[in-house]
């Protein structure tokens, strides 16, 4: 076999030292095909298409023998859960008069 | 053939200059608009069509030269390759997100204006 997920875990974390990294197997028959979700503070100011270039960059060498990657790439405050709005519930669980 | 690495071929250049300056919209996929051969290329039809935007559509599977010019030429490595008002917009991923968030919308709207 050619490249495998830990390939592509390790090419991504030497180019991008993320803070958190899930690299995924998804090939469906048709190759080698990778579903890769990064968060790295070097994404902060980079708009989307340089962000996708830079992982892509990580991935140049092992790219003729991949099918297809699909990549998530965040920084770090964008992977925070958004905090939750005021619960509704507490609105709700008052017994209407 | 094109040496490796040595970027796109002028002759490929002028021609994919030409093509991505022609339409407003033009997909390089796998497979025809009516018949996607790979999920990806099937997904960003779907969005394309759910805009009611034109859009010409280009087969890399049926074209070897023009298949790996457009890597060179776009720097990206796989296809679809989305192409709005003569630049490179973004892959599958991208579109995607740019389409959740409205900002495919917008960059439409502003290529079918210009």
């Amino acid at each position: 076999m050619g490249v495998t997920k830990e390939d592509v875990e390790a090419a991504v974390a030497a180019a991008l030292s993320p803070t958190h990294l899930v690299v995924t197997d998804t090939s469906g028959g048709c190759g080698a095909s990778y579903e890769i979700e990064v968060v790295s503070d070097k994404f902060e100011g980079k708009r989307l298409l340089e962000r996708h270039r830079m992982v892509n960059t990580a991935l140049a060498p092992l790219m003729a023998e991949i099918h297809a990657v699909s990549i998530k790439a965040l920084t770090p405050a964008q992977a925070q859960p958004k905090p939750q709005p005021e619960p509704a519930a507490a609105a709700a669980d008052k017994p209407q008069a | 053939a094109a040496a490796e690495g040595g970027g796109v071929a002028a002759g490929m250049k002028d021609t994919l200059d030409k093509v991505v300056s022609a339409h407003k919209v033009v997909l390089f996929m796998k497979g025809t608009k009516d018949f996607p051969q790979c999920g990806f290329s099937h997904t960003v039809v779907q969005i394309l069509r759910s805009l009611d935007v034109p859009f010409e559509t280009l087969d890399v599977l049926a074209n070897d030269a023009l298949r790996q010019g457009l890597k060179d030429y776009s720097s990206w490595p796989t296809f679809p390759q989305l192409y709005i008002d003569g630049e490179f917009f973004g892959g599958c991923d991208i579109t995607l997100e740019a389409y959740k968030s409205g900002e495919l919308q917008e960059t439409l709207e502003k290529a079918m204006c210009s």
